[in-house]
């Protein structure tokens, strides 16, 4: 099977920088006019497209982009990450209710809210290693959910309604039914998380966040603070999730306990692994797909979700590494011992 | 390839005997469940000397390496470096503490580029933290970063090979590279485990100069199953069998000891 990463790889390292940037822009255009192929096949029965293309499309690649931190980029395996996405909906729910804050002055604050959440479970949590910290996260995802559906101030099952739309921007209004205009929103954040991503990746943090994955005891002994960088792995992941909810809760009007089920995580972790674990790109397309392809076929009513199941096995056997993976693995050297 | 010319030149001259020793380990003991991997071992290390530990598969000096850079828990025993007494390091201190070390087999991160496998290890000598990282503020940092990686990589001949993916390069470069990894960090103690484990006769040689060529600058504790090697560029040697010294010295005399004879020289080489 041709290896679509090295291609790609290829036509952007024989670019110079006029033709990166056309590229980019190229590709921007594209994402940007996304809401005016709703005539074209691209369509999805039923489901409204352009509200699909908000959620779950959108939100579930700037969650996957922040989950792959996590994952793809240290090795930390996180079931509990929809608890970021939670807080930050919640903090623009409770913030946005119950004080004259608007959408803009609230996303900081439950982007704060949510990346001290990830220290608050991190530092305790990423002491662990391997399976272990995988369950830890697991149960946090789970303890958020409860505890918003024990509180009275989170409003238990009914959750929180009413929650104000952004305020107009730039003479851009925020009516909850200008799908667009949140995808435009969202599609922003996603170009930030990828400016982020990719700006630490060539850099001291990306290359300890690869030593630590590749091989944390190794990378230990180099002097690598690795306690830290994990922290700060977790607390950047829980950044992008926390500024996903805040969006979410701004565009729904209502948040309840059950928008925020392990499901979700699962989802996003799927994203991750289907599109290619490490490689933004991979993640990306890997969260457009999974994202759409329910609502695509979803003229199959309840034998959709098995179709999808079926996808997604096939395709996990047919490129194990997801659609399309980190750079290319090199094979193993013999490890030659000696005496 | 360019043999180093200063061979064998720095080796015994430059041994000074300071007050202290720079590195003084007592009675070490380290137990896996029942397994005793250590019993009271004592190590010494001055300036400037290459010492050899070696002995017959299984006999713990991998585990003594791990010890000392707290990979594994020690049971008992006492560390000091320059006549100070120290806690055992948790992995992260030991570049800290001047230490650096090479693991056995390779241990480079095969997807990362040699050049970013050896700015790793540079990582202490960087001063921004991760938010300035982060946001791309880092550059100068960045750029000494690298001079530094490259002059080490420069020092074991494969300054060419920067840009290459670690995991493609073929076995005997590699060691070399760890080697380099492990210095950009100027140690003041280098921990060797069997750098020309697996190669060539050539590399082997290679291997045997560099080593040599090192103690100018650092101190080296050396594991290595070559015996020609550890003949050549050692100035004192431990022998363990079962988790003891069982005999330790000059290289002669060790060489000459029945009970090392019978336990490692003459069986296996
Ligand atoms: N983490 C561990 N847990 C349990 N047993 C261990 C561990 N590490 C080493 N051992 C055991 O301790 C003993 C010493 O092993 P060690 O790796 O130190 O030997 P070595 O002298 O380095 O041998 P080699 O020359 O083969 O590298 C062996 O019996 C080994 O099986
Ligand atoms: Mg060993």
């Amino acid at each position: 099977m041709i290896n679509l990463r090295d291609k790609g790889a290829e036509v952007w390292e024989n670019q110079g920088r006029a033709g990166r940037v056309a590229i980019a822009v190229g590709g921007i255009a594209i994402a940007a006019s996304l809401p005016f192929m709703g005539g074209t096949i691209l369509n999805t029965p039923i489901a409204d497209y352009e509200s699909v293309l908000v959620y779950p499309i959108a939100m579930f690649v700037l969650m996957a982009i922040g989950l792959n931190i996590v994952i793809g980029k240290s090795g930390l395996l996180d079931l509990g990450y929809v608890a970021f996405f939670a807080i930050g909906a919640y903090t623009m729910g409770l913030l946005g209710t119950k004080t004259g804050l608007n959408t803009w002055e609230i996303l900081p604050i439950g982007i704060a809210m949510a990346m001290f959440s990830g220290i608050i479970l991190g530092v305790p949590a990423l002491k662990l290693r391997g399976d272990y910290l995988a369950i830890v996260t697991l149960g946090f995802g789970e303890i958020v959910r409860i505890v918003a559906l024990n509180l009275g101030a989170l409003g238990r099952s009914e959750g929180i309604q009413g929650i104000p739309t952004p305020p107009g921007i730039f003479g851009i209004e925020y009516a909850f039914d200008s799908h667009r205009i949140y995808y435009w929103t969202l599609l922003i954040l996603i170009l930030f998380a990828i400016w982020m991503v990719r700006r630490l990746s060539v850099r001291r943090a990306g290359r300890a966040w690869e030593s630590i994955r590749q091989d944390e005891d190794a990378a230990e002994l180099l002097g690598v603070p690795t306690f830290k960088y994990k922290v700060w792995a977790f607390v950047l992941g829980a950044s992008v999730g926390g500024a996903a909810g805040v969006i979410y809760a701004s565009k729904t009007l209502f948040i309840a306990p059950d928008n925020f089920t392990l499901q979700i995580s699962i989802l996003i972790l799927a994203c991750v692994v289907f599109g290619g674990m490490g490689n933004i790109w991979g993640v990306i397309l890997g969260a457009v797909i999974l994202g759409y392809l329910p609502d695509r076929i979803r003229f199959l009513s309840e034998a959709r979700l098995l179709v999808f199941g079926l996808v997604l096995v096939i395709m996990m056997n047919l490129r194990p590494d997801g659609l399309l993976p980190r750079k290319k693995r090199e094979k193993a050297l013999i490890k030659k011992g000696s005496s | 390839m360019r043999l180093l010319p200063e061979l064998g030149l720095v080796c015994l001259e430059s041994i000074h005997m300071s007050e202290h020793n720079l590195l003084s380990i007592k009675s070490l003991s380290v137990s896996f469940g029942g397994l005793k991997a250590l019993t009271n071992v004592d190590l010494d290390l001055n300036q400037n000397e290459v010492v050899g530990l070696i002995g017959p598969n299984g006999a713990g000096k991998t585990t003594f390496f791990n010890a000392l850079s707290g990979l594994v828990d020690v049971s008992s025993g006492t560390l000091e470096i320059n006549g100070k007494s120290h806690k055992w390091p948790k992995p992260y201190e030991l570049i800290d503490l001047g230490i650096a070390r090479t693991l056995q087999g390779v241990g480079l991160f095969p997807e990362l580029t040699v050049l970013e496998n050896v700015m790793i290890g540079a990582n202490k000598t960087a001063k921004s933290g991760l938010i300035a990282s982060a946001l791309g503020l880092s550059g100068s940092d960045e750029l000494r970063l690298k001079q530094r990686s490259m002059i080490a990589l420069e020092r074991v001949y494969t300054a060419s090979l920067a840009d290459e993916k670690a995991g493609s390069l073929p076995y005997p470069v590699t060691k070399r590279i760890a080697i380099a990894r492990a210095l950009v960090s100027e140690p003041r103690i280098l921990l060797l485990d069997e750098p020309a484990g697996g190669l060539g006769a050539q590399d082997i040689e290679w291997m045997n100069s560099l080593i040599q060529n090192l103690a100018s600058q650092c101190s080296v504790i050396l594991v290595e199953h070559h015996m020609d090697v550890v003949m050549s560029v050692c100035d004192r040697l431990y022998v363990l069998n079962f988790g003891e010294v069982i005999a330790s010295g000059d290289v002669e005399s060790v060489r000459r000891d029945p009970a090392v004879v019978e336990a490692y020289l003459g069986v296996s080489h």
